[in-house]
């Protein structure tokens, strides 16, 4: 039995770079020389859809996705999807999520409205979730789009791989242009959850 | 030095690796990235081809002149491609021939859930079938070997979990491949009945020696763990299998699936107590195993507990499988799931001792799996829709105005058929929007030929080369005055921005001859032809109405770029609400556009998000909707 994997779903909108922060984490047990597997569904990401990716990481790993229950970790790029995930998280499980609001198409055309009580119905369900304000945080670097890599610096400290171990991987998956902003965002990202 | 990969880079990878140099696909998810991997090869002529019947004829067609060559689809392109499949099966090849199919259980993104497999039986051809993307690369490399060994074309089947999903791999050097020169062989090539009926013979040999390879082959393995179960797997459903199971089973692990490794499946079987066939869609490989007898003495599920339908993952599989342990290891025998129904619902804790165990109960992952569910929370749902600088959006709102059948086709507009536009009546398959908007025309006529309906065929511009062109002909041809749409946003969107005959460039980005939709559709024989710039609801609404003031078929093309394509993108101020103008109606938000939101009573468009294409500002009836900088707003 596989147990010794490590099982962590990234779930966001897409255009939030949900793709590429897996793209980070998937590389870290890579270095590692650990086994990883990584899987996407590419579609209709582009168009406002939700966008969801699991990393798994182990000696061994075998199924390429996480199943409902099975999740150590979910990192949510936006609120309700932090919601819509949630069932995919073990009892021990923890939530890394961003408080960003980005209403789906139902709440668009007026359908629907925007729950107001996910932090406190997640709460009430006794996960561990952990709310940051990774857009602002961005924003206050100069872009909103660094808001994968603030999230990704505030999860990191919830696993063992070292601190310039996540340097490398984003300097390995992150376009060189892009990369001062982006270590900036990971640093910031991680002053909010180090302990 | 591992590095990771998705199934389809390894893929194109492996065909790289072995030398291939050419390679032919249409475009279709989860396949687009094996060609666009390709094109990064500068040994490999890659192309997009039109449709992937003209891609699998260009591929044989360069496998019989010498080359090694790819040809990609996704699961449904093949039904496309199906004839020149079982012709080339009778052909064989002449430098090594692959065929990628990227099956798509779960439907991310198709309109059914075919299992190809059964394409390798039909048409008499190998199938491979990689479970990650070290065996997407390894075998990619082998099946071209096998290919010319064999003298036929090897069908690769991948699905969304491996094409899409990456694992670590490693690479080896390209060799180059040199096939014998090209001779003309009339006996093998020209398939006229008198050729065709000896070939036959020659396939059906050529089947019996890979049988015999695919018994030895090193694709096909055997695990051994506890014989007290035998696992019989292929392709992604091993992994889920090995999730679940562990060193607590044995596996006969399937990379070459058909032919049916008879001896191989019967010597295994023969070594475990009972044998359990995990596979995702249809019995494939059960009905090869049942067909070996051996029910009586080794019991044998398949599909009476795993899932027919839909993708499987590891806790459905940890469910499915429950009651089976749990009678094999003396408990009462629980009856058959039903396969369409797959448990959520968690197992009776007594069935939990059955897993693994035989005997311990289950921990660590395998109790996370069997826990009972957690309910999901409620929430909103996120569906996909259009882009704000969308074309297809105005199109749609008009249409969805008017008292019409419309004949839809795939692409990013079949979002036309949700609300709020809810402007949709069919989407069949790639290019059906054209025929079977004219068969149901013809229907409406014979039934009301007083007052007939009119039916409004909508095609994306990839859509109508691929296959929209013949259907149109047929219209012309047999005057059946079905209006087509031709959304020509200048590429092909939905599979995420590929080029096509029409946008002016290659796959490798090189300039190309440019298709002329209007010269082509008048060649065709259709003579009411308008262009519109699909942003002018107006000129929209009045195309539309001119083409239904006439009973012949006709054509609108709709000509505006994808919001995402940045070659032909306009840079336009975003719309801003007045609001003292607003009468706080809400009729924009019937556009449904992602920059236009609701606050308290107020509609705010969020100006990092509006393209500013100003089709919100044309369903404004009050001139609330101003781009800014701009004088006026609503024109109605």
């Amino acid at each position: 039995m596989m147990s010794d994997t490590t099982n962590v779903m990234l779930v966001g909108v897409g255009g939030q770079g949900t793709i590429l922060a897996s793209r980070v984490l998937a590389q870290l047990p890579l270095d590692a020389g650990l086994d990883v597997k990584m899987s996407e569904v590419h579609g209709m990401a582009q168009r406002g859809g939700s966008v969801t990716t699991h990393v798994r990481f182990g000696q061994r790993v075998a199924a390429p996705t996480i199943s409902p229950g099975q999740a150590h970790f979910v990192l949510a790029f936006e609120c309700m999807e932090a919601a819509r995930h949630a069932h995919y998280l073990r009892e021990d499980g923890v939530i890394v999520a961003n408080t960003r609001r980005i209403p789906s198409l139902p709440i668009l055309i007026g359908r629907e409205t925007y729950p107001d009580d996910i932090e406190s119905r997640l709460a009430a369900r006794g996960a561990d979730a952990h709310w940051l304000d990774a857009s602002g945080v961005a924003a206050d670097l100069g872009n909103v789009r660094a808001e994968n890599t603030v999230l990704l610096g505030a999860f990191s400290t919830f696993l063992a791989f070292p601190e310039d171990a996540w340097t490398q991987a984003l300097r390995t998956v992150i376009p060189a242009k892009h990369i001062e902003l982006n270590l900036a965002a990971f640093a910031a990202g991680r002053r909010l959850t180090q302990r | 030095m591992k590095t990771l990969m998705s199934g389809n880079e390894a893929v194109a990878r492996g065909a790289w690796e072995a030398g291939v140099r050419f390679a032919s696909a249409y475009p279709g998810t989860p396949s687009t990235e094996i060609l666009e991997n390709m094109a990064t090869y500068r040994e490999v002529r890659s192309q997009w081809s039109v449709n992937e019947k003209t891609a699998l004829e260009a591929a044989l067609g360069a496998s019989l002149g010498g080359v090694r060559t790819l040809c990609a689809m996704k699961h449904v392109g093949l039904n496309v491609a199906a004839d020149p499949l079982f012709s080339s099966s009778y052909t064989g090849v002449n430098a090594g021939l692959v065929i990628v199919t990227a099956d798509d259980p779960g439907c991310h993104s198709s309109q059914n859930e075919q299992d190809n497999r059964y394409y390798a039986q039909a048409a008499k051809l190998p199938l491979i079938e990689p479970s990650d993307s070290q065996e997407a690369l390894d075998f990619t490399r082998m099946a071209f070997e096998l290919s010319e060994e064999y003298d036929t074309p090897v069908l690769l089947r991948v699905t969304t979990r491996i094409a899409h999903g990456k694992s670590p791999v490693t690479t080896w050097e390209r060799a180059e491949a040199t096939a014998p020169a090209y001779e003309r062989a009339m006996t093998k090539h020209v398939l006229v009945p008198a050729v065709a009926r000896p070939r036959h013979t020659a396939v059906e040999e050529r089947l019996a020696r890979l049988q015999a390879y695919a018994e030895s082959s090193p694709m096909n393995r055997i695990e051994w763990g506890s014989t007290r179960l035998g696992v019989i797997s292929s392709g992604v459903a091993y992994q889920y299998a090995r999730e679940v199971l562990g060193d607590n089973a044995s596996y006969l692990k399937l990379g070459m699936s058909f032919p049916f490794p008879a001896a191989l499946a019967r010597s295994f079987i023969s070594q475990v107590e009972q044998v359990i066939i995990i596979e995702e869609l249809e019995p494939f490989l059960e009905q090869a195993v049942r067909a070996l007898g051996m029910g009586d003495e080794h019991p044998i599920v398949g599909k009476s507990l795993i899932p027919r339908t839909g993708e499987l993952d590891s806790r459905t599989v940890a469910l499915s499988l429950a009651p089976a342990l749990a009678a094999a290891n003396g408990r009462p025998a629980v009856a058959d799931r039903t396969p369409a129904n797959p448990p959520t619902d968690g197992v009776d804790p007594e069935a939990l001792g059955a897993f693994g165990t035989f005997g311990t109960p289950a921990t660590g992952e395998l109790a996370s799996l069997l826990a009972p569910g957690r309910t999901a929370e409620q929430a909103v749902g996120r569906p996909p829709m259009f882009c704000a600088g969308c074309p297809h959006r105005g199109v749609f709102y008009e249409l969805g105005r008017l008292p019409v059948m419309v004949s839809g086709d795939i692409g990013c507009y079949a979002l036309g058929a949700m609300p709020p536009f809810s402007a949709m009546d069919t989407c069949i398959d790639m290019g059906a929007s054209i025929a079977a908007g004219l068969g149901f025309q013809t229907a409406l006529d014979i039934l009301k030929p007083d007052k007939p309906k009119r039916t409004v065929a909508v095609i994306g511009d990839s859509t109508f080369f691929h296959s929209g062109m013949t259907g149109l002909l047929d219209a012309a041809y047999n005057d059946v005055g079905v209006i087509t749409i031709i959304l020509d946003n200048r590429i092909t969107a939905m599979t995420g921005h590929q080029e096509n005959p029409g946008s002016g460039f290659t796959l490798s980005g090189t300039p190309a001859r440019e298709a002329q939709l209007e010269a082509l559709v008048r060649a065709l024989g259709i003579e009411l032809v308008q262009t519109v710039d699909p942003f002018g609801l107006a000129q929209v609404r009045e195309a539309i109405a001119v083409a239904m003031g006439s009973p012949c078929p006709s054509v609108i093309i709709a000509r505006g770029p994808c919001a995402l394509l940045k070659r032909l993108a306009v840079r336009r101020p975003a719309c801003q609400v007045d609001q003292d103008t607003c009468r706080k109606c809400k009729a924009c938000l019937r556009v449904a556009c992602p920059a236009l939101y609701v606050e308290g009573e107020n509609v705010q468009i969020d100006a990092e998000t509006c393209a500013g294409c100003g089709v919100c500002s044309q369903v404004c009836r009050f001139g609330a909707i101003k781009q800014a900088g701009a004088a006026e707003g609503g024109e109605e």
